[in-house]
């Protein structure tokens, strides 16, 4: 009974650093400079209605990219042999080694007007095509530097999955295709899921990958909330707003998410 | 009865070169339960892999109903596994792992609730539909994998150490039911063990292997009373294996005596495994003996005493139902028809 003082630590953690912020940014979002009661800010979210399907509409195509590369990654690493796979995975970690806004300027020097593929279509006598400051350029730094968040879950489910269970489907009358859809997919859900999550939220709330990669005329939901307590913007009232809807919006898509997976509670 | 499955000179190397299975010939009856016997490593599991299409021989010609089947995948193939850990799918209930091979073949949706309400009800597991199959016992598990196998109407059932997980009691009930099923259905069975007791229990044919080899293949009376060598007798329940050597027909030396037997067309004086069974072994007095020995142990089995008898060379194992005290001389003797003598085994 004693053991359960020694997490009082941490609710006290839970409080100080999830409750009151999250509390703060919802006393903003509703009051003004002189503390009054308003939804003015709240409604103001509307204008920026573009930004948020913009932000929704890019991560979800990251997303997806993620998944079906990570698919079949993280299926064949989990039937490597044992010690195949620790080598292997940390080959998948090995960019998370790296400093996140280093991994992301590389990009920038790669996909410049005067970046590295460029230089070489030019080399080859074909003329430059644009590639930074496009949406395109933001979903490659974004399938980039989350795709080992959708490796990583799935695998750790598809590994567990018995091998004699492929052979029970084959003796059943399986093919691989067969196998594949009745008994992987359902098996590896809940990776699928997480992976889901842990790709689509921090996709949909970046700022660094859309400013470096994305140029002025791709702004997120990330750049919008930043400029309101650090840009010339400046109002916190309206950037607490903002996330305020954002997670709001969160909150749905992953509610939607958990009723495909009945057996296993996503986090949020 | 015509053959249903034909292995013929069936070699599996692993990549390391590791011979697992050397040279197997094998016809299984249509309608037979065949059981694969032997010691871990001998080669029985990789032989009913081989048949399930799980794994591909290195060479040799695997044949069912007469039609070579060498590299059809096991899902082309008419016969269904029971595999050692059951293998149940666990995102699917009871009912669902049961019509999964049906819904495979995309059988009607009434002839599946009729097919698996059948095995359920064969299996004994009705009510038990919506449950978990992580929810069962492991006797319950066992019995789904069987519905699950059978209910697809395979020409052969392969069972891989089917009743290892259970415990005793309840291994014997399944042996019993798993016979029954056998006959009622007509089925051929392919069954591996390493367990002697379970082979003699359930099998029409029992094929004895060891190091990759086939050793015997015979009816449970045949292996246990008529052992082709050393290997077999010792496996099929516990033996006193002692060298001897014949120096006449019907005549046996062994630990400095001469004893009668029934074996005959050995070459004078050529060396053998002279094997006789504890149950076989008779104690009488030891002043009236030819083999006296000293009491070591008496431990009680049950049914009978199993004692440990050292002798001039020899370490006897001797089941009575009269227990003589630990550290008595005792007289052993045995009847001319309960010495078997056998060639030395040629295979490794």
């Amino acid at each position: 009974m004693k053991l359960k003082y020694f997490s009082a630590p941490y609710l006290v953690w839970m409080v100080i650093f999830i409750v009151v912020p999250l509390l703060m940014i919802v006393y903003f979002a509703f009051t003004t400079d002189d503390g009054n009661l308003t939804i003015k800010y709240i409604s103001d979210v509307g204008q920026y209605a573009n930004i948020f399907v913009r932000s929704i509409w890019l991560s979800l195509i990251a997303t997806a990219v993620c998944l079906v590369i990570a698919y079949p990654v993280a299926f064949i690493l989990s039937r490597m042999d044992k010690h195949k796979q620790g080598t292997m995975l940390m080959i998948v970690m090995l960019p998370m080694w790296m400093n996140f806004l280093l991994r992301t300027y590389a990009w920038m020097t790669i996909l410049g007007n005067n970046g590295i593929i460029n230089h070489l279509l030019n080399l080859v006598g074909l003329d430059s095509v644009k590639l930074i400051n496009t949406s395109g350029a933001v979903v490659l730094g974004m399938v980039y530097n989350y795709l080992p968040f959708m490796i990583l879950p799935l695998y750790s489910v598809m590994e567990k999955i018995d091998k004699s269970l492929f052979e029970a489907s084959a003796d059943l009358g399986c093919n691989s295709l067969s196998t594949l859809i009745r008994v992987v997919i359902p098996l590896s859900a809940p990776g699928i899921t997480s992976g889901i999550t842990m790709v689509f939220v921090p996709a949909i709330s970046t700022f660094i990958i859309s400013r470096m990669l994305g140029g002025g005329s791709n702004l997120l939901i990330g750049d919008l909330i930043e400029m309101q307590f650090l840009g010339n913007a400046y109002n916190p009232h309206l950037g607490a707003a903002i996330s305020l809807v954002l997670m709001v919006i969160i909150l749905v898509i992953m509610t939607v998410m958990n009723q495909f997976d009945p057996d296993e509670q996503v986090l949020m | 009865m015509e053959n249903i499955i034909n292995l013929k000179n069936i070699v599996v190397e692993f990549e390391d070169g590791e011979r697992i299975l050397k040279n197997i010939n094998l016809d299984i009856k249509d309608k037979e339960f065949v059981t694969f016997l032997g010691p871990s490593g001998c080669g029985k599991t990789t032989t009913l892999r081989i048949i399930g299409g799980f794994l591909e021989q290195t060479s040799g010609d695997v044949f069912f109903e007469g039609k070579c089947i060498n590299g059809l995948p096991p899902h082309k193939r008419n016969v269904n596994t029971v595999f050692q850990r059951y293998a149940l799918f666990p995102h699917l209930n009871v009912y669902e792992n049961i019509a999964f091979g049906l819904r495979v073949k995309k059988v009607p949706e009434k002839e599946i609730l009729k097919r698996v309400g059948e095995m359920l009800e064969m299996v004994n597991l009705m009510g038990f539909e919506k449950r978990s199959v992580n929810r069962l016992s492991g006797g319950q598990q066992q019995r789904v994998a069987i519905a699950r196998a059978l209910v697809n109407h395979p020409k052969v059932l392969l069972l891989d150490e089917p009743l290892g997980a259970l415990d005793l009691k309840l291994r014997k009930e399944m042996q019993i039911e798993l016979r029954k099923i056998q006959q009622e259905l007509e089925l051929t069975f392919v069954y591996v063990t390493h367990d002697q007791e379970e082979a003699l229990t359930m099998s029409d044919n029992i094929v004895v292997m060891n190091n990759g080899y086939i050793q015997q293949i015979g009816s449970p009376t045949d292996i246990y009373n008529e052992p082709v060598n050393a290997f077999v007798a010792d496996f099929i329940g516990e033996s006193n294996i002692i060298n001897g050597s014949m120096p006449e027909d019907c005549v046996v030396e062994f630990a400095g005596k001469r004893f009668r037997c029934v074996d005959k067309g050995f070459s004078p004086d050529e060396t053998v495994d002279v094997v006789i069974r504890p149950e076989d072994v008779k104690i009488i007095p030891a002043e009236k003996a030819q083999l006296t020995g000293k009491v070591e142990s008496v431990v009680f089995k049950g049914v009978h005493y199993e004692m440990s008898v050292d002798s001039v060379d020899n370490n006897w194992i001797i089941h009575s139902t009269k227990a003589c005290p630990v550290g008595s001389m005792i007289g052993m003797t045995f009847d001319p028809d309960d010495i078997h003598i056998m060639k030395k085994s040629e295979v490794d």
